[in-house]
């Protein structure tokens, strides 16, 4: 066996094997200095780099060469070295930039948080909460996309999106065709099937999971009531396809959707089938094990939501158009 | 009507370049012959790249029609709608605003009566805008099928409208204007 | 008297065909260096000349070389970066129109002392034209013997090909070219790993700009000891530098680095000065990238030393008073030279490049530019200004690939400079309002 890496992040000393990268190493630390991701998706190769939020600061390379790296690296794609020392939460320089990101990553997001499937359960928002700024700066007009139909069992809100690009890996390493793609580059960049065509194969339903925001939302979520009025369960049944493990969503004996079950950073621990998230809408489909806990830090979770969005919401999450 | 895939088929010549194309990359690789593929369908089938087209190339290449999709769309020279055979594509990075060409792209303008982005209604001009072409040096410029036409004047661009609009224009021959 | 090492011959007619090439010395480095040195020979020759990478970020070319991992199992790859886009740049275009033989010869070197055996130009795509010229010259120099199997009895096998984009700034980044050239899109990779271990399909790649792969060839003809006496301090050798803006002879020059700016600027034997009847006001001195500097920090540095052409004397003074050598796309503006228009431009070019994979350029770029956009028409705040630098600033720095910066600096450059222009255009705004009503563009950005 190769020997472990020490690696200091916040304070706190570990130690991994060699080739972890700095995220992942966090992760093993846990707690508040693990940086936010909105890109990286371990499960999904070749994710990450891409969102920039999770920048952190390297103040020694190595126990070999100390210097410290002269920019801020993006930890979810940038390996430990033995010795290294990071700093994340204690760096001004890296809130600085965070909240930079976030600034950027809301500048064209819509602000149409009280009518979004996601709103409740999506990171951007829990990202704007905890890293934004007060109010936006940003005085253009933002950006629109013409609407595409991808299918009756999926909804892509294009203008949502923050080609984060894990819905493609999951479509390339998933399903067995990939169907969408992203057009187009830099801001007109967009996730398209380009053609009339319709993503629908046994697991493509899991790229609605993997959205970290609410561009790919469940089209057959009934009555479309806000995440916090229903109570995740877990919940599983015999499937031939998938392990049959889920969240079922229930409001007393109705079933208003399924999803997979999600870690504490919002991975799916599990990919299931199409046929299990779309066609058991019965609570006789499915085992009630007990409830979820919902584990991830997120704004429902602190019980911020509920209280924010009827008063001051946007204001306080910082995307508000205050003009 | 409706095109489909079925619709396209290179010239021999062609088809045969495309062959050897492929062999210029290690086996498995062959998708690297895309951009130029794509170039050779844009020229020989009538300057634009529709989606039966692209389908057509995948098939060619043996890659999905989305893989080139993607990469149609990510470059500035594939044209996704049709364009006239007389496109001018004018320079309008910083070097080419010293030397004046945005008077030249009004000028051109009011002359066929379309904006930037526009064809002509006889679908025989199309303006575009593009940055910058390695040609600052000699600017005023525009790309016009496969050759520069470079220190454009007013003069110039009537000279072009009127050549460039003959039955007998060729945009991949050079002229001198 | 100035040194003509790639430009020696740019006169002679029909120097671009095989036959007058060779007649006038042509391809003896290959017969040199294949016969009588070994890879690594090359390579040393190559570090002892001290040259540096001409494609702008100037990384010495020898070390760069040395990185390859020469233990891998894979092939390896020398990719030829044909891709120059950047504005203000077009030297290599000249070199390869008119002088492609130094260009081939220069890869066959290179490939021989990297232990490549398939070479790959990689040229924008809007240099249709002269993938012809490169074909016929590679098609002449293996008619002669110099490229297929078996080169001259070394043992040695090459092949070179041409490959085009199709419009993509973009795919001059070194990684984003490899994914361009496997037939993707022009996205950037996260590095590490870097292309010297894992690069085109993977495998171990160096990528070096034309200009630079064709300075192999003089080198191995002259020594890199006698190469590295031309030039100054560690900015070794000759440069083409391509001239254009407000000057009387804009073209393509090649330079002894260390060159006095002034007798760049106002030599006949270059740029002959600023046009008639006119004053120079500012300067991008390598591409538009590098920071625009106003005419007196140009010639002369914050101390009041008359600047050189040269790597080190240009960045003297850092972003605060200096600037950089680049890519060597010199770009000369007078006394009549809006500056707010000009950076307008340029924040629109690299917004129309941005390839959109990471957040701060994809937002950032299309967010200066539309700002400048106001501030230029007239429409702009005063608070506007120091929003520019603040987004130049989340911008820097914190992007997967350095077109970020390369669109921040412009920006952040031309504020620190020209602050008062900014200014004028919101304190004089309806007098900006009128004067460019004829200009007000719906040209705005090109998209198909
Ligand atoms: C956005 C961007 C565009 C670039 N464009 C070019 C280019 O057009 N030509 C070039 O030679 N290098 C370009 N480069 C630099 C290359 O990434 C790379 O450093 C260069 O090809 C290395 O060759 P050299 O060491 O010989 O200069 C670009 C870099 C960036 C970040
Ligand atoms: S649709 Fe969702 S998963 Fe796909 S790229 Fe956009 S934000 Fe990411
Ligand atoms: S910095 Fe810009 S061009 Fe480079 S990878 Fe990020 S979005 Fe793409
Ligand atoms: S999670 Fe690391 S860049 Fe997105
Ligand atoms: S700026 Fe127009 S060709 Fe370079």
């Amino acid at each position: 066996m190769s020997q472990l890496f020490k690696i200091t992040i916040d304070g706190e000393t570990t130690e991994v094997a060699p080739g972890t990268t700095i995220l992942n190493a966090a992760r093993q630390i846990g707690g508040s200095l693990v940086p936010p991701a909105m890109c990286y998706y371990s499960k999904l190769k070749g994710s990450g780099g891409k969102c920039r939020t999770c920048l952190v600061e390297v103040s020694q390379g190595s126990e070999k060469d100390p210097r410290p790296m002269p920019k801020l690296v993006a930890s979810c794609s940038t390996p430990i070295m033995d010795g290294m020392v990071v700093k994340n939460l204690t760096s001004p320089k890296v809130l600085e930039a965070r909240k930079g990101v976030v600034e950027f990553l809301l500048i064209n997001h819509p602000l149409d948080c009280p009518v979004c499937d996601q709103a409740g359960e999506c990171h951007l928002q829990d990202l704007s909460y905890e890293h934004g700024a007060a109010r936006s700066r940003y005085e253009e007009e933002r950006r629109k996309f013409d609407r595409i139909d991808i299918g009756d069992k999926i909804q892509l809100h294009m203008t949502r999106c923050i080609l984060c690009y894990r819905c493609v890996f999951t479509a390339d390493q998933i399903t067995d065709k990939r169907v969408h793609g992203i057009m187009f580059r830099g801001d007109k960049a967009e996730i398209s099937t380009y053609i009339e065509n319709v993503i629908d194969n046994d697991f493509s339903g899991n790229v609605i999971d993997v959205c970290p925001v609410g561009a790919l939302t469940d089209k057959t979520f009934r009555f479309k009531s806000r995440v916090w009025f229903v109570k995740p369960m877990e919940a599983h049944r015999d499937c031939p396809k998938c392990s049959g493990k889920t969240v079922a969503w229930l409001s007393g004996d109705e079933v208003y959707r399924i999803t997979g079950r999600k870690d504490k950073y919002g991975e799916l621990e599990e990919w299931i089938c199409n046929d299990c998230r779309f066609e058991h809408k019965k609570i006789s489909d499915w085992v009630i094990d007990g409830p979820r806990a919902i584990e991830r830090h997120s704004v429902i979770s602190l019980n911020k939501y509920e209280k924010g969005i009827k008063v001051e919401t946007p204001k306080k999450i910082g995307y508000g158009n205050t003009r | 009507m409706e095109q489909t895939q079925h619709q396209f088929q290179f010239s021999e010549k062609s088809l045969k370049k495309v062959q050897e194309m492929k062999t210029r990359y290690p086996e498995g690789k062959q998708k690297s012959a895309l951009l130029p593929v794509l170039h050779m369908a844009q020229d020989e089938f009538g300057g634009w790249l529709s989606a039966p087209l692209m389908d057509y190339v995948a098939s060619l290449l043996d890659i999905t029609p989305i893989e080139v999709y993607e990469v149609a769309s990510f470059y500035s020279m594939y044209n996704l709608k049709p364009v006239g055979k007389c496109m001018f594509e004018f320079c309008q990075t910083g070097p080419c605003c010293l030397n004046g060409v945005e008077e030249l792209i009004e000028y051109t303008e009011g002359k066929l009566g379309i904006k930037v982005n526009q064809t002509t209604a006889d679908g025989k001009y199309t303006i575009k805008a593009v940055e910058c072409m390695g040609s600052c040096g000699s600017a005023p410029m525009a790309q016009i099928g496969t050759y520069y036409y470079e220190n454009l004047t007013k003069e110039k661009i009537d000279k072009i409208i009127e050549v460039f609009g003959q039955p007998d224009f060729d945009p991949f021959k050079k002229y001198s204007i | 008297m100035a040194t003509k090492l790639l430009l020696e011959h740019i006169n002679v007619p029909g120097i671009e065909t095989y036959d007058v090439y060779r007649s006038k010395g042509g391809y003896r480095a290959v017969e040199k260096a294949l016969k009588t040195m070994s890879p690594d020979d090359v390579m040393e020759e190559v570090k002892k000349s001290g040259l540096r990478g001409r494609g702008g970020a100037g990384f010495p070319t020898g070390m760069k070389w040395s990185f390859l991992d020469r233990k891998s199992s894979n092939p390896r790859y020398l990719v030829c970066n044909a891709d120059e886009s950047e504005p203000g740049t077009f030297k290599d275009r000249y070199l390869m129109e008119k002088n492609p033989h130094i260009l081939i010869e220069g890869l066959i070197l290179s490939s021989y002392s990297l232990g490549s055996n398939s070479t790959y130009i990689y040229i924008r795509g809007e240099y249709k034209w002269i993938v012809g010229i490169l074909e016929k010259a590679i098609a002449e120099a293996k008619n002669a013997g110099f490229l297929g199997k078996n080169i001259l009895g070394s043992g040695f096998n090459l092949e070179i090909y041409v490959n085009n984009g199709a419009g993509a700034y973009i795919c001059g980044e070194e990684t984003a070219l490899i994914e361009s050239l496997e037939g993707k899109r022009g996205n950037p990779r996260i590095k590490p790993p870097f292309p010297a271990i894992s690069g085109l399909y993977n495998c171990p790649t160096v990528v070096n700009n034309v200009e630079t792969l064709a300075t192999v060839t003089p080198i191995i003809n002259m020594g890199g000891d006698e190469y590295a006496k031309l030039g100054i301090g560690k900015s070794t050798g000759t440069k083409l530098i391509s001239a254009c803006g407000h000057i009387n002879r804009p073209g393509v020059y090649e330079i002894d680095l260390g060159l006095p700016v002034d007798e760049f600027l106002n030599s006949d034997e270059y740029c002959g000065g600023i046009r008639k009847g006119h004053e120079l006001k500012a300067v991008i001195a390598g591409g538009s990238s590098v920071p625009i500097l106003p005419a007196e920090l140009f010639m002369k540095n914050a101390a009041g030393e008359a600047r050189l052409m040269s790597y080190e004397s240009l960045s003297d003074g850092g972003f605060a008073t200096g600037t950089m050598l680049g890519s060597g796309g010199f770009i000369a503006m007078d006394e009549t030279t809006c500056i707010v228009h000009n950076t307008w431009t340029l924040a629109r070019f690299y917004h129309h490049e941005s390839c959109g994979q990471c957040s701060p350029c994809r937002e950032g770029t299309g967010w200066m530019e539309k700002v400048l956009h106001r501030l230029e028409f007239g429409h702009g705040h005063m608070h506007d200004i120091d929003l520019l630098v603040e987004i130049a600033g989340k911008i820097e720095g914190n992007t997967i690939c350095p077109l970020g910066d390369a669109a921040a600096w412009p920006v952040a450059a031309a504020i620190r400079h020209f602050r008062d222009e900014f200014e004028y255009h919101v304190t004089h705004a309806s007098k900006v309002k009128d004067s460019r009503k004829a200009h007000l563009p719906n040209y705005k950005t090109a998209t198909v």
